[in-house]
């Protein structure tokens, strides 16, 4: 070694690093939002309008098919609007995730990354101050649409437990979409490629019991339906929202789906980040 | 070479290549401490390669690298402390102010506080940001946001600085502004390593100047000894005479079957 003299010396390390090192990145992400405040907006507005497009175009019809005895028109317009502002409050989180994919990709594919990764700040700091940016994003989008729900009519039933058991199930829920997607950005090689494949997210919903009952659905959507992860975590959120919590077995599907994919999606976004082509 | 002065950037042996594509075969190179290297080459000759190499992003085939010292394969955070790498594509955010890309740094880099504030605004000055501290930055000039990413490499006072192709794209004056604050960095004992097809650059800037081709170094001196050598007016001449894709001066250079 010809230059022992000029080792230096190490600095602080370890935990207390990483977690100033996700702290800042946090901050960066929170204020990009800040900054391109346009694209929150269109976040929070377009499930908005899902949400309106549903309840008055569809749901007067749509309504007196997910719940019994209720008839076609304003009645079944109001049963529809209870029916699916779960599935909206998902499709939020899951929009939110596609645009922090595209955020990631930027990161990627531009010189962003390189230089992070020539610099001592650990891959999990530099992920996870997206994921941290996006769930502060998604809880007060999530806000906005529930509000606008219950504008039109919509009355949650929760009590203190239920709001507070469905605030941290749905965080849960908003940590696993987060990585997911940031695990799609990573990998994605553009940015097109990056807002493309967290599409699959916004779809699926549609493929639960989200938006009809699954006993409507024909028999091979129907299994498909049942076993995919929006349908327990929906009736999870829907349970905690009426009051009426869902069967234990399907609320553990939906805890066990968001931490099981949680950490693939943590797994496979660091293994991207650490093959960036730089 | 001198002899005397330790080495900044040791490479011995180092190979490197892509799914089909042989890119370093066996290069060797000693950046002395405190000069400013300059590497050319052909595009697509290595140059981003083994800057990424020494700078901890890809791992090499084989062969050995180390920067004061440290393996950048075995201790890379240590290597990580030490440099700064102002890569070709810009690490400038565009939606955060000069002022906010450059503070990104400071606290990454873990600069206590009172320090942090000073740091920014030194480099903001240095690099004639100032008056650009609080736009955001996808609203300056190409230039502009090159001394920006240049400056936020120096925030953590890396001791050795990689830096690609740094001046492309930069109008003649920009460029110049730029090498002088090469200059400064080198006076205060920072080692730089560059690359750029700005052969003039290299003639200006350069201690020494190494030549890649075929996956190794063709020359390697003073760009003065250079142009003696080759019996040439200019660097490009020296240039187009060592890398002629007619006639490799190895045949290493080939696809991998
Ligand atoms: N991640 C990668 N995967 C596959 N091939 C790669 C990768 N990175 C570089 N290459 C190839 O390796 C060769 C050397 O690339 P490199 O970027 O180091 O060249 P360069 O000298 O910096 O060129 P330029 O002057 O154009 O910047 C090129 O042929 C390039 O296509
Ligand atoms: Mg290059």
């Amino acid at each position: 070694m010809t230059a022992a003299a000029l080792t230096h010396t190490a600095g602080p390390t370890g935990p207390t690093v990483a977690l100033r090192h996700l702290l800042t990145m946090a901050r960066r992400s929170l204020l990009r939002m800040v900054r391109y405040p346009s694209l929150t907006v269109l976040l929070v507005v377009t499930p908005i309008i899902l949400l309106l497009l549903f309840v008055y175009v569809f749901g007067g019809a749509i309504g007196a098919g997910v719940a019994p005895g209720v008839v076609p028109g304003a009645a079944g317009r109001a049963a529809y609007l209870d029916y699916i502002t779960p599935a909206v409050l998902v499709m939020t989180a899951a929009s939110i995730a596609q645009s922090t994919a595209i955020s990631v990709a930027m990161d990627m594919t531009g010189g962003v990354v390189t230089r992070l990764r020539a610099m001592p700040v650990a891959s999990v700091a530099v992920l996870g101050g997206h994921v941290v940016g996006a769930l502060v994003q998604t809880l007060l989008a999530s806000g906005a649409v529930l509000g606008v729900a219950a504008l039109l009519g919509f009355r949650p039933a929760a009590d203190l437990v239920g709001w507070v058991a469905l605030l941290g199930f749905f965080t849960l829920l908003a940590v696993m979409l987060t990585w997911i997607s940031v695990a799609m950005g990573a990998a994605a090689g553009s940015v097109e490629t990056a807002s493309n494949t967290p599409m699959v997210l916004l779809l699926l919903p549609f493929l639960s019991s989200g938006f009809v009952p699954v006993e409507t659905m024909p028999a091979a959507v129907r299994v498909f339906a049942e076993h995919q992860p929006f349908t327990p975590v929906i009736e999870t959120i829907r349970g905690l929202l009426v009051g009426q919590p869902a069967p234990t077995s399907t609320t553990i599907a939906a805890v066990a789906w968001c931490v099981g994919l949680s950490v693939l999606g943590w797994w496979w976004a660091r293994r991207s980040y650490r093959r960036q082509r730089a | 070479m001198s002899t005397t002065s330790p080495a900044a950037i040791e490479i011995t042996g180092l190979r490197k290549a892509y799914a089909r594509q042989l890119v370093l075969d066996g290069l060797d190179l000693t950046v002395p401490l405190g000069t400013v290297t300059a590497l050319l080459g052909a595009n697509g000759a290595g140059k981003t390669t083994t800057v990424s190499i020494l700078s901890t992003l890809v791992p090499a085939d084989a062969g050995s690298a180390t920067v004061l010292g440290h393996d950048v394969r075995s201790q890379p955070d240590a290597v990580r402390r030490l440099i700064g790498l102002t890569g070709q594509l810009s690490a400038v955010d565009p939606l955060l102010t000069a002022q906010e890309n450059l503070r990104l740094m400071a606290d990454l880099r873990l600069l206590p506080r009172s320090r942090r504030r000073h740091r920014v605004d030194e480099l903001l000055e240095t690099f004639g940001l100032a008056a650009a501290r609080r736009t955001p930055t996808q609203a300056l000039s190409g230039g502009m946001r090159r001394k920006l990413d240049l400056a936020m490499t120096l925030v953590g006072d890396p001791r050795v600085v990689f830096l690609d192709e740094p001046t492309t794209g930069l109008d003649p004056r920009a460029r110049r502004d730029l090498w002088q604050q090469v200059r400064e960095l080198v006076s205060d004992g920072t080692t730089v390593l560059l690359t750029t097809q700005y052969l003039e650059e290299a003639d200006q800037l350069a201690d020494t100047v190494a030549v890649l081709h075929g996956g190794r170094l063709v020359a390697h001196d003073t760009p003065a000894g250079l142009k003696t050598a080759h019996d040439a007016g200019s660097l490009d001449d020296v240039f187009l005479a060592l890398t002629d894709p007619e006639a490799p001066s190895t045949d290493q250079h080939e696809e991998i079957a």
